[in-house]
């Protein structure tokens, strides 16, 4: 099922690209070629052969890394791509690091008990900073850490190396923006779960609050976040871009945008299928992980 | 009859988006939400009444909140980078958003509802293709998806639409087949098959109307959304085409000098927050008082 | 048997929730004492309170219930007063509960042996291995065969009776003084209720427990308790030892409630049941004065209504009753004057099947090569298996089954929601088992049609009710143009003795028996031939259910329509059928007059149904018979006959090699069991009457 939506989307990105080779001539050799160079490269490029040929060569090609050259950067795809992506790598795993224990938190205190004062403030909390994009935030964090206080560098693109001081601002951004949703569908199935009568038999056998909270309670309501946490891995991934532009963060999300905006074509078409793979990758992954959480469909 | 038809009527309960903005009134949270979009609607509604200046007129650069226009008024909330009273284009800016997102939203609902409503309700090979379909527009990265989209048919507000309908519309097609298949097990469901309804008389009467509770929460959070995403595309230099003033374009174009001159940066910045801020807390209201029912 | 020291003393209990809008009085001024070793049943209706009484015992009562006053006093001890720590410590070790439905009251991502083994560790400081072996005795202890296979299994790995089981084993395993049950049988099917109930009642005499018996099923209260006490909205309203209560009730309610079932001596033409009328009083619109004053046919002005009934206590026979005038009543006075009705016409064979058979296809669950690779394997679910009825006009002919025995799936085939396999099925002479809904003739759809079990989802919540009758109406073409539809609309809220005003009502603002009304008149808007209702009254309450029964017969009466009544509950079957039909595992295993089907001979399914059912008379003594083992998977019946796994009668390996032909005596009496049919004549009957 994967393999046939992986499948489906490379030909229609290879389609919406490549079918019609005029235009893919002129991203590649620039505006102001001439008709006469665009034939001389499509032919030595192999492009007058049918396009179920073009397909499954570039298909193959993908398989086996070769990503092509990009035509903005002048260097191979794949030379960029995976620093890029390390760079990224670790702008998400740094705000997932924080993202996930923080919200699993904040979700489960507010669901426990619902209605309560505690219940209400995390909840609005949770509201406000999902209502602030990361570009608005991020001007904020910008104004207060960098310019107002001076305690931050003003960007963060790794001019001389790795710098935690240059990652602060962006994952402060992302973790900001992200944890409230992760919170309330946390909150949601715990408060769902709370309200369920096999807690109230747990309660009616004289158990202490603790222990029916830790071994009754959170078993069932940790399944559907772990599902939505999952899901967040694509996003980080590629949703990142407006936050990694804005910091100027040599990321994965800058590189597509770059790619995208000043058309290069092979670029585009390598960093979609990446960030299309993982994002099938990871439904299959939660399908499977909430396949082996719920033990009414792992056994029997 | 001992009633007459005037006495039955009296007592109908209320019903509709009466009903639901009148059981908001039990949501404190839900009440300042709609109180917030309410006053952007009005801002929108009477922008070029309030605005002081004409948002495209180029007056004092850089000048601060509160200090004095050339022609004696105020710029209350002072200019931008290229003198043009932010105030003015704040207001302005929120017509825009406030025609497009709720445009490109109800669009997204019309497709999003049918599609869902037939997966759910047909299943069989039509649900089968519904769904392949949306599992493979929401595979791909949204914001891409946009990007690729305007790059490749132009910058207007009618392809911003489309794309964002296209965008959305998947999702919401889970959500109401989710709520499709559960509805139709439902017994008045089986009455209306038993007395020979057709499928779209179901779909339409039967079900949709009772899809309505968790699709109404879900539009205003959809709404908001859609908001930030104009916003972004506006940010990265996508958006509507200037000088328009548009929320996104105000913030990416003044950022590099906010440093010095921050309200021309923080005034749209914080006009956007509030505005998804409202449509946030309506909709965590309405699903409050939904579960009251 | 009992000796007179008290366990639980509530004295003067009153018990509200508070929502925004008010006050609302759960219980009010109940006082009930209970011995040691007896097991005191409290019956009820919905919203009067029984639930209510228990969570305060165990002071559960949510963010915004809790005592207002009033004392339980456990052995003496006021534990009204204890702090929620003190209560926590009480709570399954002294006092343990048993909850309505199994499968929900056990935690689905813990293993049966984890929550059992939990009991002993927490409350008595038993050891793993310790906590593991008390578990496997407690649950062999509960006749749960193999044990150690249960405690590694997952509630939902587990059937409905085993899983009350195990939450019965849970119970009682920190040796509580006091045991609450809260409709411990409502969720299980006849047969395993049987088993249940038999269960309690050995757990009270072996462990000389004391047991609270909730319920809103007066015959199983008669099975299980020596005393019972009788609530009202909130209130105690009668209380005494089972004999009394049950031969000679003191307060009117109690009179009506056993007026409202339909034991063995009522009949639907000569002795019909009599619904109490009126509705339950809103709690917060009691009436002053005697809360069932205003539905008490001996009701009388400036004695009932003055405030301050007291709780009487009669001495000698130890009874209590809330009721000014008990002495003054006579059982005549609240029985209004009989009708007898006359037997309806019964005509010519409108519904037909011959062999008619539905297989449903489902994915099969064993692991072959080819399933590996992602082949499906399909496997035929045998729903319905070759089956022979026929219904004739005006008549009501009983489907009676347990779950799983294939009544839904043939009332589907019946109403066009599914096609048959094979065999034939013809409706008025028109062959339409093949014919799906969608291609059906409208004079067929009107003439076929369904009352539905539950109430809440009969109706459309979005639509009104005078809406959603007119549609129907229209549809058939009973009606035309809007006045006409909505004159018509009111025609039928009449004849299901409805008012007017629900013209406009949603059905949120409807009772359970309001809602199944307007599902009724529904169906017969368009004046069915034949009228299949499911379940049609066993999610109502009983004094509802009587009247919804009587209105289901008075309407058939009138149209002549054709009654279909699938049930699992022998007693309203019993009363209203002319005819009756026995399914089991997609078969049908007896079928005959009602008569012939409750007295020999009997399938020996039929047999243990009809012991198992509870009966709330006195006078009826039953056979006491329990069925030991599973019902089969319908994915793999047995290959002879279907009975054969649980079949207290079978007679060897034919009856599972071999399925059994039809006996059919002279009168169409129809059984299929090997044992031939003089030896099944010569059973004793499984209920007598005695004087």
């Amino acid at each position: 099922m994967m393999v046939m939506t992986m499948l489906i989307v490379s030909l229609l990105l290879f389609m919406v690209m490549e079918v019609n080779i005029e235009s893919v001539a002129i991203k590649v050799l620039g505006q102001f070629s001439t008709e006469h160079q665009r034939h001389l490269w499509l032919e030595s490029n192999g492009y007058y052969r049918p396009g179920y040929v073009r397909y499954f060569e570039w298909l193959g090609n993908i398989l086996q890394g070769s990503f092509g050259y990009s035509v903005v950067y002048k260097i191979e795809v794949g030379e960029l791509l995976w620093p890029r992506l390390k760079n990224t790598g670790i702008l998400a795993g740094l705000t997932l690091a924080v993202v996930v224990p923080l919200s699993i938190l904040l979700g489960v205190l507010a669901g426990m008990r619902e209605g309560s004062y505690r219940d209400r403030s995390i909840s609005i909390i949770s509201i406000i900073t999902a209502s602030v994009p990361e570009f608005c935030s991020a001007t904020l964090i910008a104004w207060i850490l960098v310019f107002s206080l001076h305690l931050l560098p003003g960007t963060s693109s790794f001019i001389s190396g790795f710098s935690w001081a240059e990652m602060v601002m962006p994952v402060l951004v992302l973790v900001l923006y992200d944890f409230g949703y992760i919170t309330r569908m946390t909150r949601a199935s715990m408060a769902e779960v709370m309200q369920s009568q096999y807690i109230r038999t747990a309660q009616l056998k004289g158990l202490p609050f603790r222990r029916v909270i830790f071994r009754h309670a959170l078993r069932n309501a940790l399944i559907a976040p772990f599902t939505v946490i999952m899901l967040q891995l694509p996003w980080l991934l590629s949703g990142v871009i407006v936050t990694e532009y804005f910091f100027a963060y040599k990321g994965i999300g800058t590189l597509l945008l770059e790619a995208a905006l000043r058309q290069d074509v092979y670029l585009l078409e390598a960093c979609t299928m990446f960030l299309v793979a993982v994002a099938v990758g990871t439904q299959a992954i939660s399908d499977i992980g909430y396949m082996l959480l719920n033990p009414k469909i792992r056994f029997k | 009859m001992a009633t007459t038809h005037a006495d039955l009527v009296a007592k109908k309960p209320r019903r509709g988006l009466v009903a639901v903005l009148m059981n908001l009134r039990e949501s404190w949270v839900g009440m300042i939400g709609l109180a917030i979009i309410l006053f952007w609607v009005v801002v929108a509604l009477l922008a070029p009444i309030i605005s002081p200046y004409d948002p495209l007129a180029i007056q004092t650069p850089f000048a601060k909140p509160g200090s004095p226009a050339p022609d004696g008024g105020v710029f209350w909330l002072g200019a931008d980078h290229l003198g043009r009273d932010v105030l003015s284009r704040v207001a302005w800016g929120s017509r825009t958003v406030l025609i497009y997102a709720p445009l490109a939203t109800f669009c997204a609902y019309l497709v999003g509802i049918l599609m869902g409503l037939m997966a759910g309700y047909r299943r069989g090979w039509i649900d089968i293709l519904l769904s392949r379909v949306g599992d493979i527009i929401l595979s791909f990265p949204v914001l891409l998806l946009y990007i690729i989209a305007i790059q490749e048919f132009g910058r207007s507000n009618l392809n911003i639409v489309i794309a964002i309908v296209f965008g959305s519309a998947p999702g919401i097609m889970r959500i109401v087949r989710g709520l499709t298949l559960d509805i139709r097990e439902r017994e008045y469901v089986a009455a209306a098959q038993v007395r020979g309804e057709s499928n779209w008389y179901i779909m339409l009467t039967e079900i949709l109307p009772n899809a309505r509770g968790p699709l109404i929460v879900d539009a205003c959070l959809r709404l908001g959304y859609v908001i930030i995403t104009i916003g972004i595309l506006g940010f990265l230099g996508l958006g509507l085409p200037p000088p328009d003033p548009e929320w996104g374009g105000m913030i990416s174009e003044t950022r590099a000098m906010a440093m010095i001159f921050p309200h021309m940066t923080l005034a749209p910045a914080i006009a956007l927050s509030s505005l998804v801020l409202g449509f946030n807390l309506m909709a965590d209201g309405l699903r409050e008082t939904s579960l009251k029912d | 048997m009992s000796q007179d020291s008290p366990l639980l003393e509530i004295e003067n209990l009153h018990v509200s929730y508070w929502t925004r809008a008010a006050e609302v009085p759960a219980v009010i001024d109940f006082s009930l004492t209970i011995n040691e070793g007896d097991t005191v049943g409290l019956v009820g209706e919905s919203g009067c309170g029984k639930s209510t009484v228990a969570m305060a015992i165990m002071n559960y009562m949510g963010a915004n219930g809790s005592i207002k006053s009033g004392a339980i006093r456990l052995r003496g001890r006021d534990i009204t007063q204890l702090s929620q720590n003190e209560m926590r410590i009480l709570r399954g070790n002294e006092i343990a509960m048993i909850y309505q439905e199994p499968m929900s009251s056990l935690n689905p991502a813990m293993t049966v042996a984890q929550q059992l083994m939990e009991v002993p560790m927490i409350h008595q400081g038993a050891t793993a291995d310790q906590a593991r072996s008390a578990s496997e005795q407690m649950l062999s202890d509960v006749h749960i065969p193999d044990p150690s296979r249960i405690m590694a299994s997952y509630p939902h790995q587990i059937s409905g009776g085993q899983q009350q089981r195990v939450v019965i084993a849970m119970a009682l395993l920190a040796n509580p003084s006091l045991l609450l049950l809260d409709e411990p049988t409502t969720a299980l099917d006849v047969t395993v209720e049987a088993g249940i109930v038999k269960l309690i009642r050995e757990i009270a005499s072996k462990y000389k427990m004391t047991q609270i018996y909730i319920s809103h099923n007066l015959g199983l209260i008669l099975q299980t308790c020596e005393r019972v006490c009788v609530m009202y909205s909130g209130q105690a309203v009668e209380e005494g030892s089972i004999s009394n209560l049950f031969s000679q009730p003191k307060h009117p309610y109690t009179h009506g409630l056993f007026n409202c079932i339909p034991l063995p001596q009522t009949d639907k033409n000569d002795a019909p049941l009599i619904p109490i009328p009126g509705q339950l009083p809103l709690p917060h619109e009691r009436p002053t004065g005697c809360t069932y004053g205003p539905r008490c046919r001996a009701f009388k002005i400036d004695v009932c209504d003055q405030q301050g009934i007291p709780y009487e206590h009669i001495e000698e026979t130890n009874q209590h009753v809330r009721c000014r005038r008990w002495s003054e009543i006579k059982p005549n006075d609240l029985i209004p004057d009989k009708v007898a009705m006359e037997n309806a016409q019964i005509g010519d064979i409108v519904l037909d099947t011959k062999n008619l058979s539905k297989h449903y296809e489902v994915e099969g669950t064993s692991r072959t090569f080819s399933t590996m690779l992602g082949f499906k394997e399909t496997v035929a679910l045998k729903a319905n298996q070759e089956l022979n009825l026929s219904a004739r006009h005006g008549e009501t002919l009983a489907i009676v089954g347990e779950s799983g025995c294939g009544k839904s799936t043939f009332a589907k085939v019946l109403l066009g929601l599914e096609t048959s396999t094979s065999g034939e099925l013809t409706h008025d002479g028109a062959e339409i088992g093949r014919i799906s809904v969608q291609e059906r003739q409208q004079t067929q759809l009107a003439a076929l049609q369904i009352v539905f079990q539950n109430p809440v989802d009969t109706l459309n919540p979005s639509h009104t009710v005078g809406a959603q009758v007119g549609r129907v109406l229209k549809k058939f073409g009973i009606s035309h143009g809007k006045i006409d539809t909505r004159e018509k609309t009111l025609e039928l809220l009449a004849k299901v003795k409805l008012p007017d005003e629900f013209y406009y009502r949603l059905p949120r603002q409807l009772s359970g028996g309001q809602k199944q009304r307007i599902g009724i008149a529904r169906a017969f808007a368009g004046k069915p031939t034949l009228v299949v209702a499911d379940e049609p009254v066993s999610a109502l309450d009983v004094s509802v259910q009587a009247a919804i029964t009587e209105l289901l017969m008075e309407i058939q009466r009138e149209y002549g329509t054709t009654l279909l009544l699938i049930s699992h509950d022998l007693s309203v079957v019993r009363y209203l059928s002319d005819r009756v039909v026995v399914m089991y595992l997609g078969k049908i295993v007896e079928c005959g007059s009602r008569d012939e089907i409750f007295e020999p001979p009997y399938h020996p399914y039929t047999e243990a149904l009809l012991a198992a059912a509870p009966i709330a008379d006195l006078r009826v003594k039953k056979r006491d018979i329990i069925l030991e083992g599973n019902l089969p998977s319908p994915l793999d019946p047995p290959k002879g006959c279907p009975f054969t796994t649980r079949c207290p009668r079978r007679i060897g390996d034919i009856c599972d090699t071999t399925p059994p032909e039809e006996q059919i005596s002279a009168d169409g009496h129809r059984i299929a069991c090997h044992i031939p049919l003089e030896e099944l004549s010569q059973i004793d009957p499984v209920f007598a009457i005695t004087e």
